[in-house]
């Protein structure tokens, strides 16, 4: 009985098409509007010379956005602004994380009074954490200050100092940074098999040589997949510049990241030409990164 | 070490961490209690004198934050429910329903989740332009419908249910339809409602999109109220962090409540939303 049923299933017939192209209407017009077909346009507007944003005129296929986006001193600057926060917040935010995944992963009471510490500014909004920030920040009155006076340093000018802006940055993407990749590095914890741990200790290894002969190997897979997913949304630091400087893109217009350019010259400048360059330059650079990290990381895995 | 020392490093460093993760929303919260010559003191006061709700009397009057609310709540709403339906039928298109290509098309799509949402907005512009959607609430609703992340969840997990049960239910004469939402939705809801959650909390929070799209002031969403009342204000802290509770308590008394559930959708993924 069974088999026939499913031979009668089976069967191709028009039925074979239409059924999954009707289940996969709604999700796919949802992909193929907003996301295949704007990447086609964005990849075309980028090579598009003199492209005219009304008429939507231009007068042929070239390199000229490019080239103009990477003459200009802000984008370099912003490339630049944008590889040192990537540079500093992904291993801080992966070191630390991984400090409190492992501590999380031993046995301790109140698992879950620190797991909703840890995890909570995950849920809340860029803009309004952002703000806080801003306020903990603060040269006159920001709690920030006032801590380091205890300790004898002077106030500093967190946000409007264009030398501190960026470590003011830095602070806020780490700190934000933290709960996703503490969740993500705790189930990695969680999936090693105890019992590497128990025959080491039974060998006499020390909790240290545990954890970077037995643990960080073993997690490897786990800090690669982080490492790549936080490098990638660490590269579109962007929004964070609204809450802390007021949509500026820092003090004296000093802290250019790569979307603020791109944002900028859409949004404010309307020249689509150039915002598209230099987001496909940023999305062609991470996307160089995450394939050299992939190939080493199965290089890692024949050892 | 003996363990005693062990145990005690241990939940002194854990400690330290969770008042730095949870010390933000501790401030805002308090200080939006103070008055305005209680927040420029030094050195701050780590509980308000007298707590004062002038703060949030102020934002409501000021900004129509009840009806930011209102506009964030039907936005999260309709992202929500109408990513969860495309979501359900993909996810059963690309695990069950056998088509030409079927692994192919599902392999691109997961190409196409290291495309920055950032990039497509040049783009995206125009289109809401062109089906004249500006300055309209479903301007930041229909571009949100359809998630590969979510239906790359989904697929996984209709793939874990045994073949056996759907040939049962086709002998029992079962369409596809019925056997999807009589069998399977059931089946998955907890993958469905942490499928949700994420959903919600990004809806909820998205800032970008609405700065792009909403030009009138009562059609803005919350985080864009906030970040418009930060001018309409002027930068008084306590008032600011008052607008900021109004924003953020919301999700967190979602992730008090679903915390769970939240944590093993973020970690089953792998995925920023």
């Amino acid at each position: 009985m069974r088999r026939t049923a499913v031979k009668n299933d089976e069967r191709i017939t028009l039925a074979t098409f239409l059924q999954p192209a009707a289940y996969l209407t709604p999700f796919m017009l949802g992909i193929l509007i907003f996301t295949v077909y704007p990447f086609i346009n964005v990849v075309l507007i980028s090579f598009r010379e003199d492209y005219k944003v009304l008429s939507r005129e231009f007068s042929g296929y070239g390199l000229g956005n490019y080239a103009r986006v990477f003459a200009d001193p802000t984008f370099i600057n912003a490339l630049k602004n944008t590889a040192i926060f990537v540079a500093a917040v992904v291993p801080a935010a992966t070191v630390i994380s991984l400090l409190i995944a492992v501590l999380l992963n031993s046995k301790i009471k109140l698992q879950g009074l620190f797991q909703t510490a840890f995890f909570m500014p995950m849920v809340t909004s860029v803009t309004a954490v952002g703000l806080v920030w801003r306020w903990l920040f603060n040269f006159d009155y920001g709690l920030i200050n006032y801590l380091l006076s205890l300790f004898d340093v002077g106030a500093i000018n967190w946000l409007n100092d264009p030398r501190y802006a960026i470590y003011s940055l830095i602070i806020y993407g780490t700190w934000s940074m933290l709960p996703f990749t503490i969740i993500i590095l705790l189930a990695g914890l969680q999936n090693i098999n105890p019992q590497f741990d128990v025959a080491a200790k039974a060998d006499g290894a020390s909790p240290l040589d545990i954890f970077f002969r037995i643990t960080v190997p073993l997690l490897a897979p786990t800090i690669g997949l982080v490492i790549i997913v936080n490098m990638i949304s660490a590269s579109k630091v962007f929004m964070e510049l609204f809450p802390l400087f007021g949509g500026k893109p820092g003090p004296a217009y000093s802290l250019y990241t790569v979307i603020y350019y791109m944002y900028e010259q859409f949004y404010v400048k309307w020249r689509l030409g150039p915002a598209a360059a230099s987001a496909m330059i940023l999305f062609l650079i991470v996307l160089v990164f995450t394939l050299i990290q992939l190939l080493l990381q199965r290089k890692w895995k024949n050892y | 070490m003996s363990d005693l020392v062990k145990k005690t490093l241990i939940y002194t460093l854990l400690a330290v961490g969770a008042i730095i993760m949870v010390f933000p929303f501790f401030w805002m919260f308090i200080s939006s209690l103070k008055t305005a010559a209680e927040v420029n003191t030094s050195p701050p006061t780590f509980l308000p004198a007298v707590p004062t709700f002038q703060n949030y009397v102020f934002a409501l009057k000021t900004a129509p934050f009840a009806r930011y609310f209102l506009n964030s709540v039907i936005v999260t709403l309709a992202c929500v429910t109408a990513t969860m339906f495309t979501t359900i039928l993909g996810a059963f298109a690309f695990s069950r329903l056998k088509f030409p290509g079927r692994e192919f098309i599902f392999a691109s799509l997961i190409a196409m989740m290291m495309i920055p949402f950032e990039m497509l907005i040049i783009s995206n512009y125009s289109t809401m332009v062109a089906w004249k959607l500006i300055d309209t609430l479903p301007a930041l609703i229909i571009p949100f419908t359809s998630s590969i992340f979510y239906t790359y969840i989904l697929r996984n997990f209709f793939l874990s249910v045994p073949d056996s049960l759907y040939w049962s239910a086709r002998v029992d004469g079962a369409s596809n339809w019925t056997y999807l939402w009589r069998i399977m939705v059931p089946l998955a809801k907890p993958t469905l409602v942490t499928i949700g959650l994420l959903n919600a909390i990004i809806a909820w929070n998205s800032f970008l999109w609405s700065v792009l799209m909403i030009n009138t002031q009562a059609k803005r969403t919350l985080p864009f109220g906030l970040f418009a009342f930060t001018t309409e204000s002027g930068i008084r802290y306590e008032r600011l962090m008052a607008g900021a509770t109004i924003v953020v308590l919301p999700m967190i008394i979602l992730f008090l409540t679903a915390r769970k559930s939240i944590v093993t959708g973020v970690s089953r993924g792998g995925m920023k939303g």
